[in-house]
């Protein structure tokens, strides 16, 4: 098949536009996808030619992304979040509805080629769900009503941008602000201070605010400065500092189940988080930076481009930032393609090279050699708010907040079975009770903090604090009333693993379907207690030889609820020694059908 | 002298590769002999186990209804299972059809393939139906043990089976799961 050539003309402006750099090529491959809904395998030879890679290279890319298919999809592609507060709100019923209205199912496309249905992991919507995405577009609060009207606009084909905005329609919903949220910085405060007081004594301000990264592991952000401002060293030990670029990242790539705090923040604080992240780069002495902004939150990218336009126009990004000489920084917006691994800072740095997301092997860390092999910075969203709020009004106003060893407060994402879903800033130190009264949770099965990777609380634990030293978070937090069944939740969360694994390392592309399997396998009655004997060896397994976070905590939700609800398990089980995973007499099924037979002997019993 | 334990071995969907290893241990059958007694198995023609078995080796994945059956009987004499082998253990290459469904996989064979005369999907209550999927065996049963390899060496079946006489778990040193 000959493609036309202005099909080919198309790929190559994108390439083109793209400068035909290497760096770029998942940018390009998104381009391509939203023209073509698919990425064609004409296409595919023509990026991987312009960018002199192997084809292979690029179609690992494409199938790496979630977001990206080498299948033709609809020229409306819908997705629906599979978070278990979606699922919980009755997302896969409307999904029912919806696939039965339009005649097509999930993960197929209709034969018009007019539409295809999916599903995706979570789209940051917790709070306003079920939520969803058509052509990488939010769709916020669905209901039957709702996708009644969606179906008509699609039959009709009329284009999304003509669409209601209501339906795009996603408040901030903070609910209770904060240290940070109730004391947005005004715009180039914390740069004129910086540039007032010199970068040493910011540094110093940053380092006695005691702040650690928000990001889950919560590493003082002054050492990381630090470290990556001197770093790394030749092997005589004599330093490098002036061979090497440095660069600045800011993770957005909020993946985590349950977490929507970055989605506020780059809505409405956005000029902070840049704030911040210039200061970062005035201290360890970067000219570039990143902002690589999750797939699913498209919608904002427009917004950013104008708030960077605005800065650059106000000197506040540019050369000679603020009149100081040598002060050079400029941001550029990388966009994810749906892969949760990518908030893993190696697996980020790689897919910004335009790589695959698969996680490095660290050390060598981004602070020695990240971006390109260059020593680079990357912090969360809330982290680079947080340092320029400090730049401006000091370390000490930080440092007063929060406990002896967790500085400060922390932005939360609270979702599932409260009155008041949406988003709570705390100081640190407040226990897990205070925050379910005030979001209105009555009676409380469970909480997760820190979303599936993160550990599951029953109610002897709500005294627990919210605190790097005790209970450590992201920002995820969901709860569970008493009618959940705990298994559901970690089938949910065993099967969100299981689909995000990257698939470098065996034990966890292995072992997390593996784990799903039994999992599934409990939930559907069929396990007995000798299934509970190799599912916790499998877990201890997992967490133990994987190769990066990913899986060593895709076990958490198995291992959490098996200590924490042993008899959730326990009540599933048969009372036998052993039975099939699986429906026997149902896989004799096409066989007796194939060979018109349906004698004693052509059955099974379990 | 006490009592020889009874051993069982059969082949599922496996190819007799394994139990060809098996006689690989050579010479030492004969010491064999005074540690074992052959129950069930392709060896003695026996053709269904006796109450109490010490240990049941099976080579080869579930492909149909006999298979399960037979794994059934074994599971219910034998007080040591092995899973021997890598059909056994993960399914093997008679898993490969998994991929396909297997209603392409009947008519292929028996209805639109080459050559094929008087074409029709054969019908008879003594034919054992084939199951949708091949399984590997602890998916079907509680299995005690795997011994791996494609085949095991004979080595490792010696090493494997004298542990087990001598009333020690079974251990495999690295040389005898290093195939390359």
């Amino acid at each position: 098949m000959t493609w036309s050539e202005s099909k080919q003309e198309k790929v190559l402006a994108i390439v083109s536009k793209h400068e035909i750099r290497q760096t770029r090529l998942l940018q390009i491959l998104r381009e391509v996808q939203d023209e073509f809904h698919c990425v064609p395998k004409n296409a595919l030879e023509i990026v991987a030619a312009e960018l002199g890679l192997a084809r292979t290279k690029v179609e690992g890319v494409v199938q790496f992304y979630s977001l990206l298919s080498l299948e033709q999809q609809g020229r409306f592609h819908i997705l629906f979040s599979d978070s278990i507060t979606d699922q919980f709100q009755g997302s896969r019923e409307l999904m029912d509805y919806l696939s039965a209205k339009l005649g097509v199912k999930p993960g197929q496309t209709r034969s018009d080629g007019k539409v295809s249905l999916g599903f995706t992991s979570c789209t940051g919507l917790c709070d306003q769900g079920p939520a969803g995405l058509v052509n990488g577009h939010w769709l916020s609060r669905l209901n039957e009503s709702r996708i009644d009207r969606i179906v008509d606009l699609v039959e009709r084909e009329v284009p999304v941008s003509s669409w209601p905005l209501e339906f795009f329609h996603v408040e901030d919903n903070i609910q209770s602000p904060g240290l940070l949220l109730q004391s947005p910085i005004d715009q180039g405060e914390a740069l004129k201070q910086l540039v007032r007081e010199g970068f040493e004594e910011i540094f110093m301000e940053i380092n006695r605010s005691g702040l650690r990264g928000r990001g889950g592991a919560g590493f003082e952000t002054a050492w990381k400065w630090r470290f990556c401002a001197e770093g790394p060293e030749d092997y005589s030990g004599s330093s490098l500092v002036d061979k090497n670029e440095r660069f600045v990242v800011c993770n957005a790539d909020e993946g985590e189940p349950g977490t929507f705090k970055d989605r506020i923040l780059l809505n409405s604080y956005a000029h902070q988080v840049f704030e911040g992240m210039t200061v970062c780069a005035g201290i360890v002495g970067a000219k570039q930076g990143f902002l690589y902004l999750r797939g699913e939150y498209l919608r904002l990218r427009p917004q950013l481009e104008a708030i960077l336009a605005n800065r650059r126009a106000k000197n506040f990004l540019g050369k000679s930032i603020l009149g100081r000489n040598g002060f050079d920084f400029d941001i550029e917006i990388h966009m994810g393609a749906g892969a949760y691994v990518c908030g893993e800072e190696s697996a980020l740095i790689e897919s910004l090279e335009g790589k695959r997301g698969v996680p490095r092997v660290r050390p060598p860390y981004p602070i020695d050699r990240g971006y390109l092999d260059q020593p680079t910075v990357v912090n969360n969203v809330e982290t680079f708010a947080a340092v320029a709020a400090i730049a401006a009004y000091g370390g000490a106003w930080f440092a007063t907040q929060g406990t002896d060893k967790s500085k400060g407060s922390k932005i939360i994402s609270i979702s599932g079975d409260c009155e008041r879903p949406g988003i709570y800033e705390y100081d640190f130190g407040i226990s897990i009770a205070e925050i379910l009264m005030d979001c209105g949770a009555e009676n409380t099965l469970a909480v997760q903090v820190g979303g599936p990777s993160g550990g599951i609380i029953s109610g002897k634990e709500y005294h627990r604090k919210l605190a790097f030293e005790d209970l450590g978070t992201g920002g995820s937090f969901m709860i569970f009333n008493k009618k959940r069944d705990v298994l559901e939740i970690v089938r949910n969360f065993t099967h969100f693993f299981a689909h995000e694994s990257c698939g470098f390392c065996t034990p966890c592309r292995v072992g997390t379907t593996l784990l799903k399997n039994e999992v599934d396998k409990i939930c559907d009655g069929h396990a007995t207690s000798l299934d509970l004997v190799g599912l916790s060896s499998l877990a201890k397994f997992i967490k133990t030889a994987s190769h990066c976070g990913l899986g060593q905590s895709a076990a958490n939700p198995v291992l959490g609820s098996l200590s924490h609800f042993p008899q959730a398990y326990k009540d599933r089980f048969k009372d036998v020694v052993f039975e099939p995973g699986f429906d026997l007499d149902e896989s004799l099924e096409t066989a007796r059908r194939m060979s018109a037979r349906d004698d004693p002997w052509a059955h099974l019993e379990q | 002298m006490a009592e020889k334990l009874k051993i069982a071995t059969t082949s599922l969907g496996g190819c007799f590769g394994c139990h060809m290893s098996f006689l690989d241990i050579d010479e030492r059958i004969i010491d064999l002999f005074d540690l074992v007694e052959f129950d069930r198995s392709p060896l003695t023609d026996i053709k269904h186990c006796s109450e109490y078995v010490d240990i049941g080796l099976i080579e080869g994945g579930v492909c149909n209804s006999e298979n399960v059956h037979t794994l059934r009987e074994f599971r219910k004499s034998c007080k040591v299972l092995i899973a021997v082998g890598a059909c056994a253990i993960n399914g093997g290459l008679p898993a490969l059809r998994n991929f396909i469904p297997l209603e392409e996989c009947l008519a292929e064979s028996y209805l639109t393939g080459e050559g094929i005369d008087n074409p029709q999907i054969p019908s008879d209550i003594e034919l054992p139906l084939l199951l949708d999927k091949v399984h590997p065996i602890h998916e079907l049963v509680k299995v005690d043990y795997f011994l791996p390899g494609c085949p095991p060496s004979g080595n490792a079946f010696w090493r494997f089976i004298t542990d087990l006489a001598a009333g020690k778990t079974p251990t495999l040193p690295y040389d005898l799961v290093h195939y390359d």
